[in-house]
């Protein structure tokens, strides 16, 4: 946290249009997909409260909408909807629904029976006392379900980022996966900001008197219709092949910088997360990604890894980083974690990754396999002494060498053990240790060089090799953190850039120079 | 005119309406009395089919009225509830305005006729643009009577429009409905639990009691010719109070002493209730009243003793 307050408004000026163009995107996609909840929950809401047998049921799959996690729904959607505005806008509508039906409903169903047997009996029929009595007397209710979904929704948008569909969450998940503070901020104070000013204004509209929110119901419409305007579809689809990035890959320079400087690669790009970019691109969505050369979804999903044929994605070694103190804390730790070393070639960690992710094994089977396979196996003593906390990201290599550890722990000391796992980005990870959250987890030095020291390329262009770079980073870590880097487990990690095996056959692409040729090509 | 036939409304075994038959003449004031439950609301919403019956048939104006589509038949008949059933988000103005504009009248004469009731319902032209909220319980309750009448329809629906009010208010409001030229010419049937009123505003009254009709009459005739112990027990309490308004000096004219008169001036008019006639002599210095009959013109000078004790004379005649 060297970055103080003085550079954050400067990062913001700095990034000013991306700044705006997200918070633009962002607003769109939040009244897009509320105009259609709207346009959806509103006739639902007078149905449910007309048939009230029906309520239940479709309150309860309104209900079950808003507990599907945000990063799942969106997975489920790729076959169906792709990537980009479609799928974001369709899971942030099922996000809003609840609130819109519930409160139609219950508006609805609370007006005063008297006033609406007065009305019928004045000879009234069925649509003039919905338009003139349900609707106007439950308007107060219905705009407090607006404004719920309202507030739900900015909170939602920021995922949208995950699937390529733009706004606020580019910083903000950028800057997770980036070490970058201010990238976070930058993302995440426009939209908190977002949600208090919308929430304020439709408490207002709600608290008019009577007469005034007729107005304020007819003006609605055109106020969402002019917010929802904002959203410019960012084109998911365009140009001859598109790439799905993840934002760390955006933002390193031995990622899509490279590409641009080394290789003056010129592709449509997408921001994207890794948790589904793998997917839309065996679904089609997209046709070049960023990965890492061990992946076991490279095998899984039938993709190939096109050459580096201009060495931009330099290999970098995997090992754990454990805090010092808990080094001290824990004497026999270290020769623990070592006796991993030197084990796990690229193969292997590709093979055991495979069976995570292609094969759907645990990664505490494959991991007790493996052990036992190299007999490193012993079972787990009693545990006396204290906890040792294991961390690790999301993905399944992270979860494979996480459950290795705790076995070695387990079997040959006394220790406890607690892991950690899934901790969303390496920001996460790296936060937890520096904060004693955890004692230690897997990383690559790739990440350290790029993403924590944030290294110059000045630095960078003296450790040619894979060993200057671990040195350099051991020994950065234990000054400027307190952390140690143990011995390198064996495997190397490095980017990659990946396509389907068939198109890449059938577009004669096998290196990143022929993909730039093709793209070129009229 | 209201006839109805045979009209049952069955709720599973309750039989809430069983089997009632009865007529309401034109200009003519029925009330339906009883206890609670027994069937009067349910009566008066089938008659504007806000409840379809189980069997029988209702006429209005000779016309049966399944025959007529169920919104038309309604905006010819005026309703009243016990809590006004206002739209809370419309004006004064706008609510009394809701029928004509189902009609659609043009704007000038909603406005016209709009100001016309504002006037005969002593409410003022300043409320017309405030909200009911913004009324108090009897202004309301003349706000919905002008919603109800501003079509000027021929029959008028009541359900207990008085009931929510307390009671001066409700003293008020009922004077001023017995004044109104309005409800005159109008076919009304008025629900009510309340022996008082239904006897004060009933040209004849239905006693119902678990959705049948005890006794329909006059009110002097449910007094004095009772039909069973229950309409003697419903009319117990009150009944020295509902005689002395359901008896006319008319009904007594015969029995009272023949005084020579001073003067037939001041003289009050026969269709005065033996109330009335109490409460004027009560007022008077000389503790006694002129009063003329209409038909041969005659006028005897009637003191409180005198209008006593005739009544009582007439109590036993009648009570046989
Ligand atoms: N929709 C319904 N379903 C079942 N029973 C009903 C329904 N409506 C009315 N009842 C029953 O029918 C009977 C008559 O009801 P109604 O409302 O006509 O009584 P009421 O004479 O107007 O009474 P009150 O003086 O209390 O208003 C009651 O026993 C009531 O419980
Ligand atoms: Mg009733």
């Amino acid at each position: 946290m060297n970055e103080g307050q003085q550079s954050l408004f400067s990062f913001m000026r700095q990034e000013q249009d991306k700044l705006i163009s997200q918070t633009l995107t962002h607003i769109g996609l939040t009244f897009i997909s509320l105009i259609i909840a709207v346009a959806i929950g509103l006739p639902l809401g007078i149905l449910i409260a007309n048939k009230r047998k029906l309520s239940g049921t479709v309150l309860g799959i309104a209900g079950v909408f808003q507990t599907i996690p945000s990063i799942a729904l969106l997975g489920f959607l790729i076959p169906v909807l792709g990537i980009g505005a479609k799928p974001a806008i369709f899971a942030l509508l099922l996000y809003a629904l609840l609130p819109i039906i519930r409160n139609t409903y219950t508006g609805i169903i609370e007006v005063n029976p008297a006033i609406k047997e007065a009305a019928k009996a004045m000879g009234m029929g069925y649509w003039q006392i919905l338009f003139q009595v349900d609707i106007p007397l439950a308007m107060p209710v219905i705009l407090a379900g607006i404004r719920t979904a309202t507030v739900i929704n900015v909170g939602v948008a920021t995922l949208a980022s995950l699937i390529a569909a733009g706004g606020l969450g580019e910083f903000i998940f950028g800057g997770i996966s980036l070490n970058n503070t201010n990238m976070i901020l930058a993302g995440a104070i426009p939209a908190a900001l977002l949600a208090i000013i919308f929430d304020f204004l439709l408490s207002q509209v709600q608290h008019l008197n009577i007469k005034r929110v007729r107005d304020v119901t007819m003006a609605l419409p055109v106020i969402l219709l002019i917010f929802a305007g904002f959203y410019l579809i960012p084109s998911a689809y365009a140009g001859k092949l598109t790439a799905g990035f993840t934002p760390e890959f955006m933002g390193r320079r031995d990622g899509d910088l490279g590409l641009r400087d080394k290789y003056g690669l010129k592709i449509h790009t997408v921001v994207i997360s890794d948790a589904v970019m793998y997917k839309a691109a065996y679904e089609k969505h997209l046709d070049v990604i960023s990965g890492y050369s061990t992946d076991g979804r490279l095998k899984a999903y039938d993709l190939v890894v096109l050459q580096d044929d201009k060495g931009i994605f330099p290999p970098y070694y995997a090992a754990p980083i454990v805090s010092a103190e808990a080094l001290k804390k824990f004497p026999q730790l270290e020769s623990t974690l070592n006796m991993l070393s030197g084990h796990i070639t690229d193969s292997i960690m590709t093979e055991l990754n495979y069976r995570v992710d292609y094969l759907h094994q645990s990664p505490e089977k494959v991991a007790h396999d493996f052990l036992v396979d190299k007999g490193l196996f012993k079972p787990a003593t009693e545990a006396t002494g204290e906890t040792v906390r294991i961390g690790s990201k999301i993905f399944g290599e992270q979860y494979i060498l996480a459950e290795m550890y705790t076995m070695l722990i387990r079997g040959y000391t006394n220790y406890n053990v607690s892991t950690k796992t899934g901790l969303g980005g390496t920001k996460i990870c790296f936060e937890a240790l520096t904060n004693n959250q955890i004692d230690l987890y897997p990383e690559y030095t790739g990440t350290g060089l790029l993403v924590m020291l944030q290294a110059d390329k000045s630095i960078t262009d003296t450790l040619t090799d894979k060993d200057k770079v671990y040195n350099y980073v051991k020994q950065q870590f234990k000054t400027k953190y307190n952390i140690e880097w143990l011995k390198p487990i064996g495997f190397n990690n490095a980017y990659a850039l990946m396509m389907r095996k068939k198109q890449a056959n059938e577009l004669n692409i096998q290196t990143i120079s022929d993909l730039k040729r093709y793209l070129e090509s009229k | 005119m209201i006839k109805v036939e045979h009209l049952s409304k069955h709720y599973g075994k309750l039989h809430a309406v069983d089997g009632i038959s009865f007529e309401v003449n034109e200009g003519e004031n029925l009330i339906l009395l009883g206890t609670s439950g027994c069937g009067k609301t349910t009566t008066l919403k089938m008659l504007n089919r806000l409840i379809e019956p189980t069997s029988g048939k209702i006429f209005i104006n000779g016309r049966n009225i399944v025959e007529q589509q169920p919104e038309e038949l309604r905006r010819g008949i005026g309703y009243v509830l016990q809590d006004t059933g206002l739209f809370p988000h419309y004006t004064v103005a706008e609510n009394i305005a809701i029928v004509p504009n189902l009609l659609k009248w043009d704007k000038k004469r909603i406005a016209d006729r709009t100001f016309e009731l504002v006037e005969k319902l002593n409410l003022s032209r300043s409320h017309l643009k405030l909200y009911p909220a913004q009324l108090s319980g009897g202004q309301q309750q003349r706000v919905g009577l002008a919603r109800a009448l501003v079509a000027d329809p021929s029959v008028l629906l009541m359900d207990e429009p008085f009931g929510a009010l307390d009671p001066v208010t409700r003293f008020n409001i009922r004077q001023e409905f017995k004044d109104l030229d309005e409800l005159k010419r109008k076919t009304i049937i008025m629900v009510t639990h309340d022996v008082q009123e239904a006897f004060e505003l009933g040209d004849r009254i239905c006693l119902m009691d678990k959705g049948r009709i005890v006794q329909a009459g006059t009110p002097v005739e449910l007094l004095f010719k009772p039909a069973n112990d229950f309409v003697t027990g419903f009319l117990k309490e009150q009944r020295l109070l509902l005689e002395f308004k359901a008896v006319t000096l008319n009904d007594i004219w015969d029995l009272l002493p023949n005084i020579k008169t001073r003067s037939s001036k001041n003289a009050i008019n026969c269709n005065c209730t033996v109330w009335e006639t109490l409460k004027i002599i009560t007022s008077q210095k000389e503790n006694a009243v002129a009063a003329t009959n209409p038909i041969n013109k005659e006028t005897k000078t009637i003191t409180f003793t005198q209008l006593m004790s005739t009544f009582n004379q007439y109590q036993n005649s009648e009570a046989v």
